[in-house]
């Protein structure tokens, strides 16, 4: 009985939170399907008298939407592949061989954490001018392969340093190469560690405006958040801004991140407890 | 035997390291040393640098007065949204701590926040604060409360942007719940280290970038900064402030380091 009293006081609570953090999102859905009118209606109403999906078509043909999808999959594809080669090589470097100069240059790259991105962004700014990196993408995915997500790498070498030496070890004695000893070994050892790492990427680079704001003017180039920022201002019309046209395109941004998150959550808010090699 | 391993480990070494090297001397150290050159410089990205000695720090501390304004906007959005955050990540952690049915659905949904991008979440939150169309002072209204102007007031538009910014909690409530649930220690010490990196990610602000409000009242630092670079092209005087705003994280990030033992001392009992 005490148990069962429990339970639903705990869910109530839960329950509770649950729809604070909903609320915003409700908001943007209804708005989404809500006409002009309705969306400047004074009282302000929940629901729309009939949803107006057209708004979600309108706003995927006033808004190039394959394009700028297309510019935000180049870039956290390639923000990806080179934040999980570039940090998984010296993941391995730092937590397996012995080197001079390992432990001091460790702690450098981890101090760069501190560092805020304004302090370098001046200097940066000039060599991309100067590289003819402006209204390019590669502002936006180099850095990833030169190492800069100091957090993955130390998250990776982290769980590298837990696997067991002799697995190491019957690899070398397999003929395995170093480039096998990561690939083969270490990275499919630590799956959950792989996937939070590729998942914070995705969403780092996903969500990613101040990047493109600075360095790129085209707007054949724009990714998704900069577009959106820059639709804000289009939506302007003779009444107003044209709000469902706006949370119609703030939502087709969003879904797929709800999609993503849905489906590796469970890895790094849930499962991590459950990988079988930590000691 | 021993000499050709070790010799073999280090050349692997560095090998590996490559990449994360260039990374750190080209994006990182290299541009560091510019900038603390170009503070002491009068640049406008046109013609070259020209050396002015402490001038520009002068001239912030002395004659400036958005320096201030922007430093007093961003401390006091600071000791608005800190305790904020931390209660209602701590709050949130606990509840999601129990062992109740569904609870992989509520750990979804209290950390969805923290995922969206803050063009999105700015675009949203505009709509629910504005005072005559969006549903918070409609939900205010029903409770007999007039809501205020929120984003177009000078008083109400930063605790607007701090309930903004406080809806996604999820960063800070995963790290409380993983030392709650005695999740392996390579993942604990990477949220601790990642909490070095806390005092710079809030300096990130895309947020309020976004979302704007009345000029001096969210005239956050960053967002001068940028200003003062990139809109006026004032580069020596903007290097300055991104060479100041760098003191002031590493003053706090010693600061919480050495006092950490007030806070963790019972974890170790």
């Amino acid at each position: 009985m005490k148990q069962h009293f429990r339970s639903v006081v705990a869910h109530a609570c839960l329950s509770s939170g649950a729809l604070l953090m909903l609320i915003p999102l409700a908001w943007m859905i209804l708005t989404s399907l809500k006409t002009f009118t309705e969306v400047y209606r004074e009282p302000p109403v929940w629901l729309p008298q009939k949803p107006m999906w057209s708004n979600y078509v309108e706003a995927l043909t006033s808004f190039d939407f394959a394009l700028y999808l297309r510019n935000s999959l180049v870039v956290v594809i390639l923000a990806i592949t080179g934040t999980f080669l570039s940090s998984a090589m010296a993941a391995y470097a730092f937590a397996r061989l012995r080197a001079k100069g390992k432990e001091a240059f460790f702690i450098l790259l981890l101090s760069t954490m501190m560092l805020p991105a304004q302090v370098t962004v001046i200097p940066v700014f000039r060599m991309y001018v100067s590289f003819g990196w402006i209204n390019t993408l590669y502002p936006m995915f180099v850095p990833a392969w030169l190492g800069v997500n100091v957090f993955a790498i130390f998250l990776l070498r982290q769980f590298f340093a837990s696997i067991p030496q002799d697995y190491v070890d019957s690899a070398r004695i397999d003929g395995a190469s170093e480039w096998a000893i990561i690939f083969r070994v270490f990275v499919a050892l630590s799956k959950p560690a792989i996937l939070t790492v590729i998942v914070f990427t995705f969403m780092g680079s996903w969500n990613d405006l101040w990047t493109p704001l600075l360095f790129v003017h085209d707007q054949q180039l724009y990714t998704l958040p900069l577009a959106l920022f820059c639709f804000l201002s289009k939506t302007i019309g003779v009444r107003g801004v044209q709000w469902e046209l706006m949370m119609a395109a703030s939502a087709i941004v969003i879904i797929p991140l709800i999609v993503v998150f849905f489906f590796s959550q469970r890895y790094f808010v849930e499962g991590i407890t459950m990988t079988g090699l930590k000691a | 035997m021993r000499s050709p391993t070790m010799r073999h480990e280090t050349l692997w070494f560095w090998t590996l390291v490559t990449p994360a090297l260039a990374g750190f001397l080209i994006l990182t150290a290299g541009p560091m040393l510019a900038s603390l050159y170009l503070s002491f410089t009068k640049y406008d990205a046109v013609s070259p640098p020209q050396f002015i000695g402490l001038r520009n720090y002068l001239f912030l501390f002395q004659f400036e007065p958005t320096f201030w304004i922007s430093l007093k906007v961003t401390l006091l959005y600071a000791l608005m949204y800190v305790p904020l955050n931390l209660c209602s990540a701590l709050l949130a952690a606990l509840l999601l701590d129990l062992r109740v049915r569904a609870i992989g659905f509520y750990r979804t949904v209290y950390f969805l926040p923290a995922i969206l991008p803050a063009t999105a979440s700015a675009i949203i939150w505009i709509w629910i604060f504005n005072p005559k169309y969006g549903i918070l002072n409609r939900m205010l209204a029903a409770a007999g409360i007039e809501g205020p102007a929120w984003l177009n007031s000078t008083t109400w538009a930063l605790p607007a942007l701090v309930i903004m910014a406080a809806w996604s909690f999820g960063g800070t409530m995963l790290i409380f719940l993983a030392g709650l649930q005695g999740i392996p220690r390579a993942l604990y010490e990477s949220a601790e280290i990642d909490g070095a990196g806390a005092f710079r990610r809030f300096t990130g602000l895309a947020g309020p970038g976004v979302v704007g409000g009345p000029a001096r009242a969210t005239l956050f630092y960053v967002l001068n900064l940028y200003d003062t670079a990139f809109t006026y092209f004032h580069m020596g005087l903007a290097s300055a402030m991104a060479w100041f705003l760098f003191f002031l994280i590493l003053v706090l990030t010693l600061l919480n380091f050495s006092l950490k033992h007030l806070w963790v001392f019972q974890d170790k009992a």
